[in-house]
């Protein structure tokens, strides 16, 4: 990265370079930064020096009657909806890899749209629609709508698996005798797994930060977790839900190494 | 195979969306309440004030309303269409004489002068349905005079344009903030050795998979007054007073930029990574300087990438809504914002599907060119 008849100038530039790239860098990091140490802070302000480390707000996480029901309640809400963004994104997926019909474009702009449209047109024309029917207090409305939000993730990856899969794959097992359903089952879906688990994966951490939608169609008997941090962001910030960042930023690692190791194995099959 | 999802996306997000922005031309509230007037009003030209008739008709459907308690619902309406309805309504109803002595026209005239004014019958017109131009019109500050005509708003009544603006303005300042910090970084992670650039691209990835709200309760923390910029700055002896860098619409930037800065570097680092290197040096051993071998030859080809990144974070930024409320001010609030006040503070959904209808072309017209320029079969995610 740096040749051997670079000028001072240039070496200047470079060096300028990775110093503003190191600020982004550090503006990036930032609220991970901040927030971490502050959740293991023994006192109760939020701000540097810590007077003393302690678990007392991870504690106070798991001892409320506040958040454990919300993160529950968000589990819930979160598995419900990516199982049905899975199944119904991953069909699609399958539909358009296969046909090539008029209008196609559309429709797959029509399908991919949740990805775009403000999230606040979709929680009030939702809570407008479902109100009658009794799904703004219960987990179907909010499952439902995360769901729909999530789809269009699991129709891109899956389909983007796809684009690389040999189709012939198919008529050959057909060939060797293997009926459609085993051929997909043991020829397609190893193939395509990377991409419906990572679109699994987009889909759930959608409906696991959601907020808008959450704010409209809960009760207070589905109150979610992002729910509980919003409440608790628009009182006041106590430092419980900076321990509840922290647990958030752990899942987000978990998610980012899933996610990274997926790609790779899909990048393995391609070649 | 694509018909189930089809089928689900037009129950649980087309279908309501169609519904909600339905609303916004769709005007049924008043003819129930108030039949008889709603339909006499029609032979009315706008000019003046409508005839006896039209008059009485109205009386009597005051009288069956308050009897039925419906006015209430009727007041509501046209309250939002002339300030002052609802007392106007309640209060001649509160006034009307169990027999007529004078003619219809006088007596409510002589309740309320406003029975003489255009103006108050025109607001009967304009809800007598079953369609209605009032909340559309009003999202772009103009309104139809009784007669037909559309007219804007007086200067000091201007709020939705200015809406308008603002959300656009802080929309693309948040792009032209995201291409200034995203650009050199991408362009620096597709110049490193690939080990490095992956360690580094873990610092782009993990904010861009952690919690909104994390983040945002994360800036808030830094942000507020006794936060920690303004207690460092203050320990380092640099400022006396804290700093006001929350709830206004530098914490707005700041929030908005850090949420959606992966989505201008991700792209834009896929398309660098791309491009040869032998074309930069390809043209500084053909005589060019360092600065017109990266603007001529290096640039150019990173177009893609900042067209794909630039209009995705316009495009999303356009709705933002959470993060403004959280960390803005009165004066920062966006689009998304009033749509939300509208629907679950004042009820009027009128004007929150309007509002809807205007933001969401403005998406879907970016979307469309998203789609022309960049393909949305390459939308990435991550």
């Amino acid at each position: 990265m740096a040749p051997a008849y670079e000028s001072t100038a240039q070496r200047a530039t470079r060096y300028a370079l990775w110093v503003y790239v190191a600020l982004v860098l550090t503006f990036l990091m930032a609220p991970i930064i901040v927030i971490v140490p502050l959740s293991l802070s023994a006192g109760s302000f939020l701000y540097f020096p810590l007077p003393g480390l302690s678990l007392r707000w991870y504690v106070d996480f798991f001892t409320s009657d506040l958040w454990l029901p919300a993160l529950k309640n968000s589990l819930i809400v979160g598995t419900g909806a990516t199982l049905i963004a899975t199944t119904l994104g991953t069909l699609a997926a399958f539909g358009f890899w296969r046909a090539r019909f008029a209008g196609r474009r559309l429709l797959f702009a029509l399908l991919l749209s949740p990805l775009v449209v403000p999230v606040i047109i979709v929680a009030v024309g939702v809570y407008f629609a479902f109100a009658p029917l009794g799904l703004t207090d219960g987990f179907v409305g909010l499952t439902l709508t995360h769901a729909a939000l999530g789809a269009p993730f699991v129709l891109v990856t899956v389909l983007s698996t796809l684009s690389g899969f040999d189709r012939n794959l198919l008529d050959a097992a057909a060939n060797l005798g293997a009926p459609p359903l085993l051929a997909f089952r043991r020829v397609a879906l190893p193939i395509v797994f990377p991409g419906i688990f990572s679109g699994a994966l987009f889909a759930f951490a959608t409906s696991f930060d959601e907020v808008v939608v959450a704010l409209l169609l809960t009760g207070p008997g589905q109150r979610t977790l992002p729910l509980q941090m919003f409440n608790g962001i628009n009182q006041e910030i106590s430092l419980t839900i900076t321990a509840a960042g922290t647990l958030l930023v752990a899942l987000a690692c978990l998610l980012l190494l899933t996610a990274e190791g997926l790609r790779r194995r899909a990048a393995r099959l391609h070649g | 195979m694509i018909a189930p999802l089809f089928v689900f996306l037009l129950l649980s997000f087309i279908g309501p969306i169609g519904a909600l922005l339905s609303k916004s031309v769709v005007d049924t509230d008043l003819a129930p309440i108030l039949p008889r007037v709603c339909a006499a009003i029609g032979r009315w030209d706008g000019h003046d004030v409508p005839d006896e008739a039209t008059f009485a008709a109205l009386i009597e459907d005051i009288r069956a309303a308050s009897a039925a308690g419906t006015l209430a619902r009727a007041a509501t309406r046209l309250n939002y269409d002339v300030s002052g309805y609802r007392t106007l309504l309640f209060g001649t109803a509160r006034h009307l004489p169990v027999t007529l002595e004078t003619s219809a026209r006088d007596t409510l005239r002589g309740i309320d002068e406003k029975w003489g004014e255009g103006e108050t019958w025109g607001a009967i017109a304009r809800a007598s349905g079953p369609t209605t131009s009032i909340f559309l019109l009003a999202a772009l500050d103009l309104r139809r005079e009784p007669t037909g005509a559309i007219v804007s708003a007086p200067k000091d009544e201007v709020i939705f344009v200015r809406l308008l603006e603002r959300t656009f303005t802080i929309a693309a300042g948040v792009t032209l903030l995201c291409l200034v910090l995203g650009y050199p970084l991408a362009y620096a992670l597709a110049q490193a050795p690939a080990r490095f650039a992956n360690i580094l691209l873990v610092f782009v990835l993990l904010p861009f998979w952690t919690s909104l709200l994390v983040r945002t309760s994360a800036w808030i923390v830094m942000l507020q007054r006794e936060g920690v910029v303004n207690s460092a700055l203050a320990q380092l002896g640099l400022i006396d007073a804290p700093l006001p860098l929350m709830f206004n619409r530098f914490a707005v930037f700041v929030a908005m930029t850090h949420v959606l800065l992966p989505f201008v570097v991700l792209p834009l680092y896929a398309v660098m990574k791309t491009i040869p290197a032998v074309h930069t040096r390809a043209a500084l051993s053909l005589g060019a300087t360092p600065a017109v071998a990266f603007w001529r030859v290096y640039a150019p080809q990173t177009l893609p990438g900042v067209g794909a990144g630039v209009l995705m974070v316009f495009i999303q930024a356009l709705g933002y809504y959470i993060t403004p409320a959280l960390v803005g001010g009165p004066d920062d609030q966006m689009l998304s914002y009033f749509v939300s006040f509208y629907a679950s503070k004042t009820i009027n959904w009128g004007m929150a599907a309007a509002l809807s209808l205007v933001l969401l072309v403005a998406t879907m017209a970016l979307y469309y060119l998203y789609d022309r320029l960049v393909g949305i079969d390459r939308m990435r995610m991550g």
